[in-house]
């Protein structure tokens, strides 16, 4: 049974390709265009063609979105994990900011910020600071109380203390915000490029549609599938190396 | 005592801020004529109709993901073959923003009710159906074991075991689901201009009138902090006797 | 050299310490036992100074205990969730020197890690290691941190029999080469006669001392010998008869 299980992990996905390829071939809808289309346009637009033009850009911005997000997240989510007062004041405001659909802020953003760049940033670090910061300040809470203890007793304070303690402790928690927010991000790099962009992969999918390129819509949004797979694949490649001796302690 | 002054604080700061002309008012309205526009809505048929058109695309686009997800999720659950057959396709479409497919929905559904309920039903497919998925595996082998050796029937194992066992999980799947197909519904109505809040956001910002568009934004913020603790409260129910598994807060 | 005067804990209206006061003089092994639920980790912690005390004082060489004082250490029962999982043996056991010289720090180390015998296993996780060793671990950290005072917290209760022997007379062996006081808490009685120079005899709640006894049994000790001296026996009866005679009046 194990071996007809590994059989079918290979087999199923493939299967499946060849079904979209072969009922694809078949149809003369204008909406979906044979498989092999795809993969030519594919080839076309994306290896190598756009990517500095809409690739680097929509990265770029993802990147800069999401690295403001950890910063500020775990930045405040330290102070409000330690201390349960200034938790509790923030409870309610975190929890109506962070409950505001992420798209119902684009035009808001756009409002204040205009439609550039630092737009889409902002939006983006905006949306995937909730995970982050709820997740680092349970994190920090769920500490055991003994390791809190061993410090208090052996005179390890302050940042040290933090830094050797605190956060490695947290971290398969932050982890788990970090991933979330990872995906969020995606979304709304795509979100905002489709809404307020001249440029992206975003912009690109929507404008292929308007102007009714239909292989090449398609041929962008198997890239983002393919981009959502392989930043999944890279989150989870650091975590594993930085969470080792997590993944060893429970094991 | 502590949350209401920082709220308090909060709002005051927001007010001080516009008033005194630190933040432009054109970009950010005082926080009393905001309000003010908020209380003048909920007297106001169309803001309610808003309000029901982003809620029906949110029904109706979690019903249909659930009404698939689950017993899909059950059936190829209950199967180790079955599982490991689909695992990789579906932690391959997994990660694909539904986003990328609002163009796709609009070639196909147009601009209305049924692409909104499309890229919300597939959207908040896939964290039910990986939930429940997790949920019918985790069951406990002891408790199977014993099952059989009471001659339980497979049908009867699985309404007795696993299905109580993935319930949980199932509760924590709809909580997310629920939140997912919120922000796709409202993604429609920004996006392709769909009936609802996100549109009436839109017409806002175009036509001007921001304190209009602020209140719009915070009616959203308040449906989801609403759904939210609705689906949070029924999970916690679901999940106080069961060693919940420690998931992602958000 | 250690004080503990008048010390009363409680929690509401559960008196867990009544009125305990006794002292520790220098270099002792002082082992304190009492019936189960006598609050013998509460006194712990207020001795370390993780607790405040309802009333009374604890005093450290004329100096009262309001927080962890430096010459303290001390070693938890639960010695898997005082390790920290992501740093190796000896990083765990540097944790509390980092203010010392790189130097200082590794020779420390490297000596204390020796004297519980892990030497080979310095770079190992705890993960890696069983709960003895684990618990060594534990003590070589707070050797290393070279306290004046050792405190001690059932350290070796969740542990099986053989290992307990031997991790007894490895604390026997890292006294005499230290020189360090010893408060040791158990609910072992037989531990408590082996290890002790001194036995403080506990009540249950609300605890107080029953009775102070000197063990002059004569060292170094030995599993075997010692164990089967006449001395031993009477020691060991001693103790057992006044803790059940606790628990059959509290039952009461």
């Amino acid at each position: 049974m194990k071996r007809l299980g590994a059989v079918l992990e290979v087999v199923v996905p493939l299967a499946l390709l060849a079904l979209w390829a072969a009922w694809s071939a078949n149809s003369d809808t204008f909406y979906y265009p044979p498989l092999t289309k795809i993969l030519e346009t594919f080839n076309e637009t994306w290896v190598f063609e756009r990517v500095g033009s809409d690739v680097v850009p929509s990265l770029l911005r993802l990147a800069a979105g999401y690295a403001v997000a950890v910063v500020i997240a775990i930045g405040v989510g330290i102070p409000l994990g330690l201390n349960a007062t200034a938790r509790r004041a923030a409870a309610p405001i975190v929890e109506f900011l962070r409950a505001i659909p992420p798209p119902a802020l684009l035009p808001l953003a756009i409002v204040v910020v205009g439609v550039g760049n630092s737009m889409k940033v902002l939006i983006i670090a905006f949306v995937c600071l909730w995970p982050i910061l709820l997740n680092t300040i349970d994190g920090i809470r769920g500490i055991d109380p003994t390791l809190n203890e061993t410090t208090r007793v052996y005179g390890v304070r302050g940042l040290t203390r933090l830094r050797l303690v605190t956060l490695p402790a947290a971290a398969p928690q932050i982890f788990a915000g970090m991933r979330t927010s990872l995906s969020l991000a995606v979304i709304m790099m795509v979100i905002s490029e489709m809404v307020a962009s001249t440029n992206g992969i975003g912009f690109f999918v929507l404008q292929s549609q308007r102007s009714f390129a239909i292989p090449e819509m398609w041929s962008g949004i198997v890239l983002l599938g393919i981009l959502g797979y392989l930043l999944n694949l890279l989150f989870t490649g650091v975590e594993r190396r930085v969470l080792a001796w997590h993944r060893g302690a429970h094991s | 005592m502590a949350p209401l002054v920082a709220v308090a604080g909060a709002l005051g700061l927001w007010e001080l801020l516009t008033r005194s002309g630190i933040l432009n008012p054109d970009h950010v309205p005082p926080m009393t004529d905001t309000v003010a526009e908020l209380v003048r809505l909920l007297g106001e048929s169309s803001f309610w109709s808003a309000v029901g058109s982003t809620l029906q695309g949110w029904a109706l686009g979690l019903g249909i993901a659930a009404a698939l997800a689950i017993p899909l999720g059950i059936l190829i659950g209950s199967s180790a073959t079955a599982y490991r057959g689909v695992r990789f396709v579906v932690e391959f479409l997994r990660p694909i923003p539904s986003v990328a497919l609002v163009p796709l929905a609009v070639l196909i559904y147009g601009v209305g009710l049924e692409s909104k309920v499309f890229l919300a039903a597939f959207a908040s497919f896939w964290p039910l159906f990986v939930q429940t998925l997790y949920g019918v595996q985790d069951v406990d082998p002891v408790a199977t074991d014993t099952a059989k050796s009471f001659g339980l029937s497979g049908f009867e194992r699985l309404f007795r075991i696993k299905l109580p066992s993935a319930v949980p999980y199932i509760a924590t799947g709809l909580r997310i689901s629920s939140a997912v197909a919120l922000i796709l519904a409202v993604t429609a109505e920004i996006v392709i201009g769909s009936a609802g809040l996100g549109r009436e956001i839109n017409i806002a910002r175009q036509g001007g009138a921001v304190e209009l568009m602020y209140a719009l934004i915070i009616t959203t913020g308040l449906l989801g902090w609403a759904l939210n603790i609705v689906t949070t409260r029924a999970e916690r129910r679901v999940l106080h006797w069961h060693p919940s598994q420690r998931q992602v807060a958000a | 050299m250690l004080e503990i005067r008048r010390l009363k804990k409680s929690y509401g209206d559960a008196h867990a310490i009544g009125d305990l006061t006794f002292t520790i003089g220098e270099r002792e092994f002082v082992c304190v036992v009492g019936p189960s639920g006598c609050g013998k980790t509460t006194l712990l912690k207020c001795m370390s100074g993780l607790l405040a005390p309802t009333a009374g004082e604890v005093v450290l060489d004329g100096t009262l205990v309001t927080r962890p004082p430096d010459e303290m250490a001390l070693v938890f029962q639960e010695y898997s969730r005082s390790l920290m999982p992501w740093m190796s043996v000896r990083k765990n056991v540097a944790l509390p020197l980092r203010h010392r010289s790189k130097a200082e720090r590794a020779k420390l180390v490297d000596e204390a890690v020796e004297a519980v015998g892990l030497t080979r296993f310095m770079d190992r996780y705890p993960w890696q290691l069983s709960g003895g060793m684990q618990q060594r671990v534990a003590i070589a950290r707070a050797l290393a941190y070279q306290p004046q005072i050792l405190l001690m917290d059932e350290p070796f209760a969740s542990v099986d029999a053989q290992t307990r022997a031997d991790l007894e007379d490895l604390i026997l062996e890292v006294r005499e080469r230290y020189d360090v006081t010893i408060v040791f808490v158990t609910h072992d009685i037989d531990e408590s006669v082996y290890l002790s120079d001194r036995i403080v005899v506990l009540t249950p709640s609300p605890t107080t001392v029953k009775e102070i006894l000197d063990v002059e049994l004569p060292r170094p000790r030995d599993q075997v010998e010692t164990k089967e001296l006449p001395e031993f026996a009477r020691l060991r009866a001693h103790v057992y008869r006044l803790i059940k005679r606790e628990e059959a009046r509290v039952a009461q």
